[in-house]
This record gives structure tokens, sequence and C-alpha cells, in this order.
């Protein structure tokens, strides 16, 4: 009898449940999912000496979902923007959330998006690659053309040369997510471009490649011979599987360690000539405004960075005694060296742990195990990459560069525990 | 061959580029020979000295008025900008300054670049659909309200290449970085002098998104 009774609270339980499911996914509301909700409370039912339904009964079996999505559980886990920064939703930014991910690695759906036009859609029996200008024949490639090629599987961050943008003049947005997400790290398959350039022959005047878009911005960009010869590639797929559209489906242009702008989406043209073409991206955007009222151009490496993913203002402490601070750290210059990390706001620091695969030009991994007593932090971490080249802090950058470049702030920020385990972006000074 | 000299070694093939005005072999005999129609279909671009500029013209006084149609509901009728849709002539002076205000005519260093993106991308959402002619008179409406050329400048492809940019000078080359004192990978550990006063909190500022 007593069995009966909980088989029937549990089947109650379970088609509850089942709604709940249905009705959240009509509505779309599952990105929007309440977190606190989600993750604050357990339900005693569910914790031993008790048998929580899912140990009891069956599961949705394959095909429920045949293209995998996340846990429900995992609703605050996306992309998010700041709807201020721009004038419309097509030519606008978001964040990856860095606070949540693990290892080194972006998953697809959650790589920051960065568009001018917004998402082109393209079959890819559309898609053209077409090389002209100072070639030795003008050619035109389709995608099948481009998978016969030699093929290239690497790994490299595409981080936005405003990433941190809004930092310059003082500590604005209160997140890991929004003061560093214009970054993602996925490996690329694709073909290189100097494969392609040995189909096409090169003309003796070639210096300069202008990289342009299919998108309705027309996105392009100058870059030097020497680069397209070193490390560039044509990518068709990103983590084992096809781009995705809001990352240049069917292929995107790949600029190792380069600014994220110069990896043009939706990639048609390449056009190899003897000067820069000085397009709005590379002249009105993207140059680097100093105090004098000059700007630097054609500033294209990212210079080393890194960050404290967690704790961070989106992963406050949660309870006394040992905890992993983690986070992450990259350059274009090369591989990530060595990460320091202080407690004391630069004090002092401690080298952190790195997290293998260290490959150049990627997200480097990098663990600290710390104990805390409920005492005030001021959390820091710099990053050192095999060029030796230090990251620097904020007052350092504006010495040289004063407060309006709006791009390359890769300077170290600071995250402020407060005695509640709560962590704020604050600025020292 | 002379583009092309190939060393065979073992299953290895090495190649070197080298810098001769004769065409080369392919390599894969992958692709297709691109047609001058199909590359000047595409081939848009415009370069500072005026390559690739198209052929047609326009002045000022004939650009008041597609300026208006076209370009004025997101920019203004006089380029001043409206809502969060950018000024796009105005802040001359200003780049010093703690506020710059970069326009078309403050600060871009070359007409060629404000046609090419005109054509390439405005009006925004109707990409390459405005003729050569409109885009030349768009583009003479924007430098006459930059005083930088008069009402009746026949601004052309024989001319875009010639006009000089308040700000033509404003940029530096090549990228310093890095520009920061090198410690040569041994920053200080330990007792280093830095400041840890809290000068700023992003939680005051209160601009943070929330979710909902």
């Amino acid at each position: 009898m007593k069995k009966n009774k909980k088989k029937e609270l549990s089947t109650f339980k379970k088609i509850n449940r089942r709604d709940l499911i249905i009705g959240a996914s009509s509505i779309g509301a599952f990105s929007l999912a309440p977190k606190k909700l989600l993750s604050e409370e357990a339900n005693p039912e569910n914790l031993p000496p008790n048998l929580p339904e899912w140990t009891q009964y069956l599961g949705d079996g394959v095909d429920v979902n045949p293209y995998g999505m996340p846990s429900e559980f995992e609703g605050h886990v996306i992309r998010r923007n700041v709807e201020w920064l721009t004038a419309s939703a097509e030519s606008s930014v978001n964040f990856t959330p860095l606070q949540d991910l693990e290892g080194i690695v972006t998953p697809n759906g959650l790589c920051f998006e960065r568009h001018h036009g917004g998402v082109s859609v393209i079959n890819p029996q559309d898609f053209r690659l077409m090389i002209n200008g100072l070639v030795d024949r003008e050619m035109i490639f389709t995608l099948d053309d481009l998978k016969r090629f030699p093929q290239t599987n690497k790994f490299y961050f595409l981080e936005c040369a405003a990433n941190g943008g809004m930092e310059w003049r003082g500590s604005q947005l209160n997140g890991c997510q929004y003061t560093f997400g214009m970054v993602h790290n996925v490996q690329y398959t694709g073909v290189k471009l100097s494969d392609l350039i040995l189909e096409t022959g090169l003309k003796e005047k070639a210096k300069w490649v202008l990289a342009e878009g299919s998108d309705s911005s027309g996105m392009t960009r100058s870059i030097p011979i020497e680069k397209i010869l070193d490390d560039c590639i044509i990518a068709w797929a990103m983590n084992g599987e096809a781009l995705r559209p809001e990352q240049g489906y069917p292929a995107r242009l790949v600029v190792p360690g380069w600014e994220g702008n110069m990896w043009v989406k939706w990639i048609r043209r390449l056009e190899f000539g003897d000067k820069p073409y000085m397009t709005r991206e590379e002249t009105s955007k993207y140059t680097d405004l100093l105090t004098s009222g000059k700007a630097r151009m054609f500033t294209w490496v990212m210079d080393a960075k890194s960050v404290i993913t967690s704790p961070s203002p989106e992963k406050p402490i949660l309870a006394k005694g040992l905890h992993q601070l983690r986070g992450l750290a990259w350059s274009g210059r090369g591989k990530i060296k060595r990460v320091d990390v202080s407690i004391d706001g630069g004090k002092n620091w401690k080298t952190a742990q790195l997290h293998s695969p260290v490959l150049s030009k990627s997200l480097t991994r990098f663990t600290l195990p710390f104990e805390w007593n409920g005492e005030e932090l001021l959390l820091q971490s710099r990053a050192i990459d095999e060029t030796n080249y230090v990251q620097p802090t904020i007052s350092e950058l504006q010495k040289i560069r004063g407060v309006n470049s709006i791009y390359h702030n890769n300077s170290i920020a600071t995250w402020l525990v407060s005695k509640n385990g709560k962590v704020d972006n604050v600025r020292l000074g | 061959m002379l583009g092309l000299a190939r060393c065979i070694l073992g299953f290895s093939l090495i190649i070197f580029i080298a810098n001769t005005a004769t065409a080369s072999d392919r390599k894969f005999n992958l692709g297709q020979i691109a047609s001058s129609e199909e590359v000047a279909g595409w081939d848009i671009d415009v370069r500072p000295d005026g390559f690739g500029a198209p052929i047609g013209s326009g002045t000022a006084f004939s650009g008041e008025e597609i300026y208006a149609e076209v370009c004025a509901a997101c920019h203004g009728d006089f380029g001043e900008g409206a809502d969060r849709w950018p000024p796009l002539v105005g802040g001359e002076g200003s780049l010093a300054s703690h506020d710059p205000e970069k326009t078309t005519t403050s600060y871009w260093p070359f007409a060629s670049t404000i046609f090419d993106y005109i054509y390439r991308a405005m009006p925004y959402g109707e990409a390459q659909s405005l003729s050569y002619d409109e885009t030349y008179e768009i583009v003479a409406y924007l430098l006459y309200m930059g005083d930088i050329i008069e009402e009746d400048f026949v601004l052309s492809d024989k001319n875009i290449g010639e006009i000089e940019m308040p700000n033509k000078d404003g940029f530096l080359l090549p990228d310093p970085r890095p520009d920061i004192v090198n410690t040569h990978g041994n920053p200080c550990m330990t007792n280093c002098q830095v400041s840890t006063n809290i000068i700023g909190k992003a939680r005051d500022i209160d601009v943070t998104p929330e979710d909902e």
C-alpha cells in the first residue's frame, strides 16, 4: 500500500515535470531560465537516503534531440549583449560567457558574435571564393574545391580588438563576460592561403591582400602578404562541424593572433594588390587614437592578456575553505609562458599552474588553489608570453596611449572579493 | 616554371615562391579561371589613389536630394547623427580632446574610403543599391558639409584620388608595440610598489545589463 502511494506520487510529479519542460521550450524560455531557482536549492526528496525519480523511471530515448543541446539546468550559460552600446542588433556584438567555461575550447554556440550587417544565410552550393588582382590567374573556387586542397586543423583564439574597450577610463561593466568576453577559441579546419596561392600564382608586386566578405556590410580589410603566406587559413569548420552561420558559414578567413575584425566572415573575395586599400574598418575604425589627436594605424597583433574567470563578478565565493581559482590567458605573439596571480592587488604574486595543451595563439587554461576565510581580496592575473612580454596594468597603458584608444586594452583587471563573497570589477589607483 | 622552383625531398614537397613576373604553373588543378565579367561584378573596392573608382561623377548641389532621401533618416539632415546612429560630419579640432568626435570629415584620411564604404554597405540594409553617380553625389555632399570642396565641385573617378582630407596626416605607422616598459619576462613578484586604493567600481556606474 505504501509502495503504491509512492508510485502514484512519483507519476504525478513526472507528468508535472514533463509539462514544465514542454511549456518552457514552447515559449522559447530555455535561454531565459531563471538561474537562481535552478541552482540555489536542492530538493531534499532527491537526496540520500531518498531515491530521485531519474533513478527509478526511464528517461528520454535516443533521437529526442537529434542535435543535442546543453542540460536545461545550464540555461544561464549564454551569450549576452549590452544593448546601449550599439544602434542596431544587426551591427552589434555580444559576449562569450567565459565565467561558465572550462578548458580551452569554446563551444560553437557560445562563441561571441560581431556582425556589421547581420548574419548572412548562404547555401553552400552558392558559395564562391574569388581571387583576383596581382595573381597569374584570376580564379573562382567552390566550397568543394577548397575541401580538396591539403587540409590544416589548428586551435586559435579570436579576439575583438575592442575587447575591454569600455574599461579604458575606469571600471564600467560589472562582469567577466562583459569585460573580457569578446574572445573565443576553437579548432579550425581549412586550407592554408599559402596553398591556395599555388593555384593562382602571385605577381612580384603583390604586397597586400584585400579580404572581402559577402555579407551586407561587404566587410573588407587589408592584410600584408607576409601574414597571408605565414599562417592564414580559409576555414569551413570549427570544433569538428561546419562553421556556425554567425561565424561566417560556409567559410571565413582565419588570421591567427591578429584582431578579430580581420577574420572576414562569409568570405567571397581576396584581391592581391601593391598597396593597402585603406578600408573603412582600418581607417575610421580599428585605429587607436592617442592624446595627441594622432592615431595608430595597422595595430594588428593582439598582445598577451589574461582574466580570472572564477571567482569573478558572476562567480561569487559561496563558502569558506578551499577553492580553485580559474582563468584564461592568451597571446597573439605565440604561446603563454607563465601566468601569475595576486590576491592583494598586485603587491605579491604566485605563479599559477598552466594546463595542457599550451598552444601558440590559443587560449590557455590556468588554475591556482586558494583558501578563503572571509577576508577581502583584490584578485589579479598577469600573463607572460614566450616573447617575454608581460601583461601591463591599465595605468602603464594610459601613460602611453591615453584613454581614447578604444582598442587593444590588454591590461590587468582587478576583482574585489568582499567579505560576503560577492565579487566586483574595480579600478585601483 | 620560373615562378615556382620545386624540390622534391622524399615524400615532402618544399616550395619556394620566387619573385618573377613569369606566370606559374597550377599545382592542384582545382577551381576555375574567373572571367573578366565575373571579376568586374564583384571587384568594387576603391583605393586612396583612385584605383578601382568606377566611372561616374556628382556634385554636392545634386547630392543634397539623394542624401535627404536615403541617408538623413539615420544620420540627420546635416550629417549630425540621430539617436545612436553616428554623425557623418563635424568634430573638427576634437581629436585631441577628452571627447573626440571621429567623423568622415574630421577623422577619415581618404575620400576614397567614404565612396568605397557607402557604395558597398549603404544605405544600411540596402547594400549596393545606389548608382555610381548617386554615390559620388553623396560623397560630394558630405565633403561640402565638411568644407572640403565647393558645392559645385564635380567629384568623379578622375579626381577622387586627389581630394585632400583634413586628417590625412593623422595616422601613425608602423605599430610601435610592444610599447610598455620591458621587464624581460621577470616582473616584480613580492612587496611590489603598487597602489591598491579602490578608485572606481563598475557596480556604482550601474550600466551593466541584468538577466531578466
